[in-house]
């Protein structure tokens, strides 16, 4: 996007904390309820140790269940994909658990993986394996037919076909099952830390405690600029695919 | 006397669903090396009978036999070029090989060498959506030539292209035919086109029968033969039968 047409969202923002600052300042908002911008950052600042620590544990807990949901999600769909009776009898339930909200399961996850990383990692992995899943096996679905027919005529076998057509049209979906996933494992890493323990999430927990809201506000934001890494990790990561080889569901014509 | 290469005996072919038959009781056969036109209107069935040709469909009732030796040698071109979209030119042309486990060092070099011929030598690493309509119904081209066949079915190959590039491809297929020892049977719109190309025109009716059968003897072809009056004669004669069809239908 150019500068352009983000200055519009830029001017909002600066707005906004301007307004922000001045009615904390002006003693319009207490300011244990909601700090000014300047005291967020100063506690920012002075405990950027502690928020740099948390960041990367959280960051590193994203990751793995970002990995395992890839791996796994991509795995599952080409089984569900190439065994349809396996798909009838397992993906209602996955759709079924999907419905379940993250922070009703994180403390039987607690109970399976004891307080830690396990959990964190497996509660992120729980919330994004789905949107991959789902996005890969419609990647899948969906190969151009004419395509199909081509593939046809040299009567390949099946793995062939899936590896050398399916799969590679199914890339642009399983990127923007990625993308959607990348959001949602920060939340379920997030939620996984309130009840498990360890990076942002417990200390926003024991900030809220302590009734430290600048800190709570620390937390934050050091999650949302957090999530954001991860999507633009995730565009770069697409544009670096795509740019190599145009991956398209559909044939010259 | 030889086996004809193609024998067509009493083919019917009706899709599930439909009322009536897309192709009704037709007959040829093709001899050994003749190339032979599918003209006909809109949807005469003369893609189907092509399709047929090529086992990409199943007839539903009647004799459809290939000559055994050209039977594993049939190659198709689409109507469109139909390239794989993140394949460069040479991996779209290698897409057979690696389909069928035949890619060695030596089909990959008659590849680059088909290509070359074909004047895509610099165009290798492309990507389709790099390349001019043209090019990429030449890929498409060089990928049903690269695994030698006898016979190439042609499904209105050069239909989407603008005139010269249209002329050009189609003095192309007459020296592959020359170069190759290669028989076609193509489909086309263009009665012009179908007796540049063709040494035999079928005509199909709407009710996909099989209306006229119409053998060209002309001289080598080139270009400047489309000006010559007896080529226009073939083509006057079977623009009017085009015509009785239509004014019947």
């Amino acid at each position: 996007m150019k500068l352009r047409e983000r200055l519009p969202a830029w001017i909002f923002l600066f707005v906004l904390l301007v307004v922000w600052e001045l009615s904390v300042s002006r003693g319009l908002v207490p300011d244990y309820l909601l700090p000014a911008p300047s005291g967020i950052w100063a506690t920012a600042v002075e405990l950027r140790a502690e928020l740099w620590v948390a960041t990367l544990s959280t960051f590193s807990s994203i990751l793995w269940g970002l990995i395992a949901s890839a791996v796994i999600g991509v795995t599952a769909a080409v089984c569900f994909f190439v065994v349809p009776i396996l798909r009838r009898a397992i993906l209602p339930f996955c759709v079924f658990f999907q419905t379940v909200p993250i922070i009703a399961i994180a403390p039987l996850l607690v109970i399976w993986f004891g307080f830690g990383e396990t959990t964190v990692r497996a509660s992120a992995f729980i919330v994004s394996v789905f949107p991959i899943l789902a996005n890969t096996l419609t990647g899948l679905e969906e190969t151009d037919p004419l395509l199909r027919e081509l593939f046809r005529l040299y009567r390949p076998s099946r793995l062939k076909t899936i590896l050398k057509l399916q799969l590679p049209s199914a890339i642009p979906y399983v990127l923007a099952g990625l993308r959607i996933a990348v959001g949602l494992a920060t939340i379920g890493a997030i939620v996984g830390e309130f009840i498990a323990g360890g990076g942002l999430g417990a200390l926003i927990d024991s900030a809220l405690t302590q009734q430290r809201t600048d800190l709570v506000f620390g937390g934050v934001l050091a999650s949302t600029l957090l999530a954001l890494v991860l999507v633009i990790g995730i565009d770069l990561l697409s544009r670096l695919l795509m740019g190599r080889r145009p991956y398209m569901r559909s044939s010259s014509r | 006397m030889e086996a004809p290469a193609i024998l067509v005996r009493d083919l019917v072919k009706r899709f599930p669903n439909q009322a009536h038959n897309v192709l009704e009781n037709v007959s040829f056969s093709v001899a050994a090396g003749e190339c032979v036109a599918l003209l006909g209107p809109s949807g005469c069935g003369k893609t189907t009978l092509l399709r047929l040709l090529m086992g990409i469909e199943a007839p539903t009732s009647g004799t459809l036999v290939v000559e055994e030796s050209l039977r594993s040698r049939l190659a198709y071109v689409f109507q469109e070029p139909r390239l794989v979209p993140w394949r460069t030119t040479l991996e779209n042309v290698l897409l057979p090989f690696e389909l069928t486990g035949s890619l060695t060092a030596e089909t990959r070099e008659l590849a680059v060498a088909r290509l070359r011929e074909l004047g895509l030598g610099e165009r290798l690493a492309h990507f389709p959506r790099e390349l001019s309509g043209g090019m990429q119904m030449r890929v498409a081209l060089a990928r049903a030539l690269v695994t030698r066949p006898r016979v190439l079915l042609l499904d209105e190959p050069f239909a989407a292209l603008d005139e010269r590039t249209r002329f050009r491809l189609e003095d192309l297929l007459l020296e592959l035919r020359a170069e190759y020892d290669l028989q076609y049977v193509f489909v086309t719109h263009s009665i012009a086109e179908a007796v540049y190309l063709g040494d035999r025109v079928l005509l199909l009716n709407n009710q996909g029968r099989l209306h006229a059968d119409e053998r060209v003897s002309l001289p080598p072809r080139d270009q400047d033969l489309k000006l010559q009056p007896e080529f226009n004669r073939y083509v006057r004669a079977l623009s009017q039968s085009f015509h009785a069809l239509e004014v019947t239908a």
